[in-house]
């Protein structure tokens, strides 16, 4: 596939289409949210503030996500430390 | 039985109240006793789509709070026999609707009537909500355009855990997709997401698709619900979708571009 070719393949895909694509991503991703409980939110933020008695850290470096893996959940935390 | 039917969207302007109007004058024209509650609290539309704006005296929030009776607040529907309306109050009160006096009023329009079609206000706060609380079934008013395709999913979400068939476990509401202001052209251009794409993102049966239509605008200028146009494109597929709601197979129309015939081509014919 040349340059020429790569420009013609991204023309033809019409407006609907992309709506469509953007719209499957957006609705599948607030489907996973939606089936989250509602503590987590809640959890993160007290999550943030115990770290913070220690090390200083912005609220968007703790992640809390939790996982259903068929008859069981996994609660993955991800802690990003500033560099030192 | 009695149900209650929730006209709701998440986004506004897609056509909740024409729906709601539509639907509600439907059943009644196939001899439904037939209520149609308007939840716009503040924003009270419902009386003028169906024209009878001039003859509200007691409203929705006044049978709540107990300064009228229900039979005094009902509008009754010049043109048909077994069709009423409630309007919605214009106050600026949020709390006016509660969920209690909801339900009360909601029970007593139970007794007395067969359909009642709950026009929904936009977005998700307590109008919406409490519009979709009693609900039994559900039309998700959509225009195949991105952010009304996402708030109805966003509306479907709430409509599976908020409401009370949710909360009590019972079986879940019926939810039924009704696609507004289609145009066959734009799609087959691929200007617009089509019935299919709009089927495949939301999951849920199609009850109908409403082609936009300039009668949709004519008929809310003379406060005449769209569907008692029956010469009109809208009026029609608004007619297919209500036969459907009850049951009833009809094949989908207003799907394609409509061919324009060799006279009409030629002198340019009513667009």
């Amino acid at each position: 596939m040349n340059i020429f070719d790569f420009f013609r393949e991204r023309k033809k895909q019409s407006s609907a289409a992309v709506a469509k694509e953007r719209l499957q991503i957006i609705v599948a991703h607030e489907r996973g949210q939606r089936s989250q409980p509602d503590y987590l939110p809640a959890l993160q933020q007290e999550l943030v503030e115990v770290i913070r008695k220690y090390v200083n850290i912005d609220n968007d470096q703790v992640q809390v996500i939790l996982e259903n893996q068929g008859n069981c959940s996994i609660l993955e935390l991800n802690v990003t430390l500033p560099e030192r | 039985m009695a149900k209650i039917l929730v006209v709701t969207s998440g986004k506004g302007g897609v056509g909740k109240t024409t729906t709601s109007a539509a639907i509600g004058t439907g059943l009644a024209l196939r001899g439904h006793k037939t209520v149609i509650v308007d939840f716009d609290v503040g924003l009270r539309n419902l009386d003028l789509i169906m024209g009878c704006e001039r003859r509200v005296v007691y409203d929705f929030v006044n049978v709540i709070n107990g300064d009228a009776t229900l039979t005094q607040a009902l509008i009754k529907d010049k043109r048909l026999e077994n069709l009423y309306v409630l309007a919605a109050s214009q106050t600026r009160d949020k709390d006016a609707l509660t969920k209690e006096g909801v339900g009360k009023v909601m029970e007593e329009l139970r007794e007395n009537f067969e359909y009642i079609v709950c026009d929904s206000p936009a977005g998700i706060e307590k109008g919406a909500h409490l519009a979709m609380y009693f609900a039994d079934e559900a039309v998700i008013v959509t225009n195949p355009e991105v952010s009304s395709v996402r708030d109805s999913d966003r509306m479907l979400g709430l409509l599976a855990s908020k409401s009370q068939r949710a909360e009590t476990g019972a079986d879940p509401i019926k939810e039924h997709l009704l696609l507004t202001r289609y145009n066959p052209a734009r799609v087959t251009k691929g200007e617009m997401l089509g019935v299919g794409d709009v089927e495949e993102i939301l999951a849920i049966r199609l009850l109908g698709v409403i082609p936009e239509s300039q009668a949709v605008l004519k008929a809310s200028n003379q406060g005449i619900p769209v569907i008692l146009d029956e010469e009109s494109d809208a009026g029609q597929a608004y007619s297919d979708a209500v036969d459907r709601l009850l049951g009833k197979e009809v094949p989908h129309r207003f799907l394609d571009v409509q061919k324009k015939g060799f006279l009409q081509r030629l002198f340019g014919g009513r667009e």
